[in-house]
C-alpha cells in the first residue's frame, strides 16, 4: 500500500489535537477554557470561522456541560469531540461516568495537569490517573505528532461496533500542549479513507425518533451486572483493537506507535525502565547512552493506561532481572506511582524480580536526563542483587 | 520589603510636595507587591482590591473579613489583601462562602469572581446562594471575556466582540445574548442589594466604592444577599491600549451594562 504523505507544519500540541479532531469531521464540538488546554477550543473555533470545520460549536458554561453535550451528540448518532484538563476533567467526572455507561463514543483530548487542592498550573498525570476507574479508554502519548495521529485513531477505536467506548487522548500539559514542533498533517481525504471502515460496520445503537429507545434507564440486579460485564469485555477487546488500528495507521500514513506499548531495545535487555508521556522521549535517549556504555537496558513506553496492557507487558517483561517505573503522579494510599502499582499486580505473570517505583516530574519538575540515569543505575544495582529502595521521590532525595 | 518601602516613600513624597498634606496612600490591608506586579498593564482588577481594602478599613471590619476567591485573574487579589482568604474550584465561591459564613455569622464574608466564573461555570452555586438568601456579598468583575485563559467568549461578551473563540465577532444568533447579572440578581426576593459600577473614571471608582460599602453594610445588618458587579478593563484581551479600553467601556460596555443600583432594601418582605 502506498504511504500517504501530508503537509508539514510547525504547530503546538494543542493545535495538533485540534487538527486531528478537525480532520475527522466531528458534528459537535464543545469545550470550556482551562489552562493548558484552551488553545484546542480556540483553534477549532478558528477552523470553524474559516469554514474548514463544519460542526456545531457550543460555547458551553463548564465542562460538565461539554461532556453531557458531546455524549448526547454521539447517542444521537453524531461524531463529537471535546478537550479539557485537570480541574475541568474533575468537574465533568459524573458526566464522564455517564458517557462510559452509555457507551458513548466521545473522543476527548486531555492536557495533563496536576489536580485541585494545591493550585499547580503545571504538568502532572494525576488528572488522568484520577479517572482510572471511569470505564474510559485512556491513551497516553509522547509528542505532538502522536497527539494528532492518536486523535484520529481514537475515533476509529471509539466508534468501532465492537468497542463503542469513550476515548481520552492524554498528553503532558505545558511540555506538549505549548510545545511547537514539526507535525505532518494528513490530507483530509486520506483521513476520510482511514475512517471509512466505520461506515461499513452495522449501525451502532442510537436515538432514532421512529424507533424509540431509552438511554440511561434503570438497570438493576442481573441486568446491571450484565451491562458492567459487557463494558469490561469491550475494554478487553479494545487492547487487540488498539494494536490493529495502530498497525493499519502505520500502513496508511507511515507512522505507528506500537499499539498498547512501544518496546525500545527490550529484546535482549536485562533491565527495563517503564515510562509514559513526554518523559519517554528523554528516556529513549538515556537508554541509548547507557547501551553505548554496555548496559543491557531497554525502555517500555506505556501508551494506554486503561485498559491496562497486561498481556503485552507480561510478554515484554518476562525474564527481565529488574524493572523501574517512572510515574508522573502518585497513588494515594499506596505511597508509590500508579503505573508501578499496576505493574506490581503482574508480578505472578512476569516473575518476582525487583520492581522499583520512581515518582518524578510532579508540578512541572523536569524528568531530566540525570534523573533517568539515576533510575537506570539503581535498577541495575538491584538486578545485581544489591538491596534497593522500593519507592523513590526523586526530586526530594537529590 | 525595601523595594515596597521605597516606592511608598516616593509616592508619599510626591503628595507632600504638591499639597503639603497626605491626601492619599496605600490602605493598610493592601499588601505591597514586593515580588512584582502580577496584573497586565491597564487592568482594572487590582483597583477592586484597593476599593475593598478601603471599604473594609472605613467600616472597621478589616480584621473580621474573609474573602473567597475564584479561579481566574481575580485569584491574585488573594495575595493583595491582608485578610483570611480561600481559593475555590472554578465557580464555587458562593458555596464556600456559605460554609464560612455559617460558622462565622458575624463576619463579613465576600466572594470575588469573574463574569465567566460566576455566570457560566458558577451559575448553579450562584442560583443556590440566591435561592437560600445567603447573607454573603458577591463581587463580580465583568471584563466581557475569560481573562486568565487568554480572552475567550464569556456570557458577558458583547455583540460582534472579537474573542479567541469568536474570531469573526460574537454572533448573537448562534451564541445567545449577553447576561445582565446585576439586573437578574435584583429579581430574587432574598437579595438586599444589587448594583453595577465601573472603574473607568475616578468618579465611577468613588461611586463603585460606595456600592461596595452599601453591600457590606447590608451583610452586617443581616438583611440578605448583596451583589456588586464591576466593569473592569482588560486591555490585553481586548487588544486595546489602556486608554482605548476606557473609551471602549464608555462607548460599548456601559450602554449594554448600565451603571447604578438595581435593588436596595433594608428589610426583605
Amino acid at each position: 500500500m502506498k504511504v500517504r504523505k501530508g503537509e508539514i507544519k510547525v504547530i503546538t500540541g494543542n493545535a495538533a489535537a485540534a487538527y486531528g479532531a478537525m480532520l475527522c469531521r466531528p458534528d459537535v464540538v464543545a469545550s470550556y477554557p482551562v489552562t493548558p488546554q484552551t488553545e484546542v477550543g480556540e483553534q477549532l473555533s478558528r477552523f470553524h470561522a474559516d469554514g474548514i470545520l463544519d460542526a456545531e460549536m457550543v460555547e458551553v458554561e463548564g465542562e460538565s456541560s461539554s461532556m453531557n453535550i458531546t455524549a448526547a451528540a454521539t447517542l444521537a448518532g453524531g461524531r463529537a469531540f471535546t478537550a479539557t484538563s485537570s480541574w475541568g476533567l474533575m468537574f465533568m467526572y459524573d458526566a464522564m461516568l455517564q458517557a462510559a455507561g452509555f457507551r458513548a463514543p466521545v473522543v476527548m483530548a486531555n492536557a495533563n495537569r496536576e489536580t485541585p487542592g494545591i493550585l499547580a498550573v503545571s504538568c502532572g498525570q494525576q488528572d488522568m490517573v484520577s479517572t482510572r476507574d471511569s470505564g474510559w479508554v485512556l491513551i497516553v502519548v509522547e509528542n505532538c505528532q502522536e497527539i494528532l495521529d492518536s486523535v484520529i485513531m481514537a475515533f476509529r477505536l471509539a466508534e468501532d461496533i465492537e468497542i463503542q467506548l469513550p476515548v481520552m487522548v492524554n498528553y503532558d500539559g505545558f511540555y506538549l500542549s505549548y510545545l511547537a514542533e514539526a507535525v505532518e498533517i494528513p490530507a483530509r481525504e486520506d483521513v476520510d479513507q482511514f475512517l471509512a471502515p466505520l461506515k461499513l460496520q452495522p449501525e451502532r445503537t442510537k436515538l432514532v425518533p421512529e424507533r424509540p429507545l431509552g438511554c440511561g434507564t434503570h438497570g438493576i440486579l442481573v441486568e446491571f451486572m450484565e451491562l458492567r460485564y459487557k463494558h469490561c469485555a469491550a475494554l478487553e477487546r479494545a487492547k487487540r483493537k488498539l494494536d490493529e488500528i495502530d498497525q493499519e495507521f502505520g500502513e496508511f500514513f507511515g507512522r505507528s506507535y506500537g499499539g498498547q506499548i512501544e518496546e525500545y531495545r527490550t529484546e535482549d535487555a536485562e533491565i527495563v525502565v517503564l515510562a509514559s508521556g513526554s518523559a519517554a522521549g528523554t528516556a529513549r535517549m538515556v537508554i541509548d547512552t547507557k547501551r553505548a556504555e554496555g548496559l543491557k537496558v531497554g525502555l517500555i513506553k506505556l501508551r494506554v493506561f486503561r485498559p491496562f496492557p497486561r498481556e503485552r507487558l507480561t510478554q515484554a517483561l518476562k525474564g527481565k532481572k529488574a524493572i523501574g517505573v517512572i510515574d508522573r503522579s502518585v497513588c494515594f494510599g499506596w505511597n508509590c506511582g500508579p503505573i508501578y502499582m499496576e505493574l506490581r499486580a503482574l508480578s505472578p505473570d512476569i516473575g518476582f524480580v525487583p520492581m522499583m517505583s520512581f515518582i518524578d516530574g510532579l508540578a512541572n519538575m523536569d524528568i531530566s536526563i540525570p534523573h533517568i540515569e539515576r533510575v537506570i543505575d539503581e535498577v541495575y544495582a538491584a538486578s545485581q542483587g544489591k538491596s534497593y529502595q522500593e519507592v523513590t521521590w526523586i526530586p526530594l532525595e537529590e | 520589603m525595601s523595594q515596597g518601602g521605597r516606592l511608598e516613600d516616593a509616592m508619599n513624597e510626591e503628595v507632600k510636595v504638591v499639597t503639603k498634606q497626605r491626601v492619599a496612600g496605600r490602605p493598610k490591608l493592601l499588601v505591597p507587591q514586593i515580588a512584582g506586579f502580577i496584573y497586565c498593564p491597564g487592568c482594572h482588577e487590582p483597583l477592586a482590591a484597593r476599593a475593598i481594602a478601603e471599604v473594609l478599613e472605613k467600616l472597621g471590619m478589616g480584621d473580621r473579613a474573609i474573602g473567597v476567591f475564584d479561579i481566574g485573574c481575580n485569584s491574585f487579589l488573594l495575595g493583595m489583601l491582608d485578610i483570611d482568604a480561600v481559593l475555590t474550584p472554578h465557580g464555587r465561591p458562593p458555596d464556600m462562602a456559605t460554609g464560612v459564613k455559617r460558622v462565622y455569622p458575624d463576619n463579613i464574608v465576600f466572594t470575588v469572581q469573574g463574569d465567566g466564573g460566576l455566570l457560566s461555570i458558577g451559575a448553579d452555586p450562584l442560583l443556590g446562594a440566591l435561592t437560600r438568601a445567603e447573607k454573603i456579598t458577591i463581587i463580580m468583575l465583568n471584563n466581557a471575556v475569560y481573562g486568565t485563559t487568554g480572552g475567550q467568549m464569556a456570557p458577558t461578551s458583547l455583540e460582534g466582540q472579537v474573542t479567541t473563540t469568536t474570531p469573526n465577532g460574537r454572533d448573537l444568533a448562534r451564541t445567545g445574548f449577553p447576561t445582565h447579572a446585576a439586573e437578574m440578581i435584583a429579581t430574587f426576593r432574598g437579595v438586599a442589594y444589587s448594583a453595577r459600577g465601573a472603574f473607568n473614571t475616578p468618579k465611577n471608582y468613588m461611586r463603585t466604592r460606595k456600592y461596595i460599602t452599601s453591600a457590606f453594610q447590608k451583610q452586617m445588618d443581616n438583611v440578605g444577599l448583596s451583589f456588586v458587579e464591576i466593569i473592569c478593563a482588560c486591555p490585553e484581551n481586548w487588544r486595546l491600549s489602556p486608554i482605548d479600553s476606557l473609551k471602549w467601556i464608555e462607548e460599548k460596555m456601559i450602554p449594554e451594562f448600565p451603571l447604578g443600583e438595581f435593588k436596595n432594601v433594608d428589610r426583605i418582605e
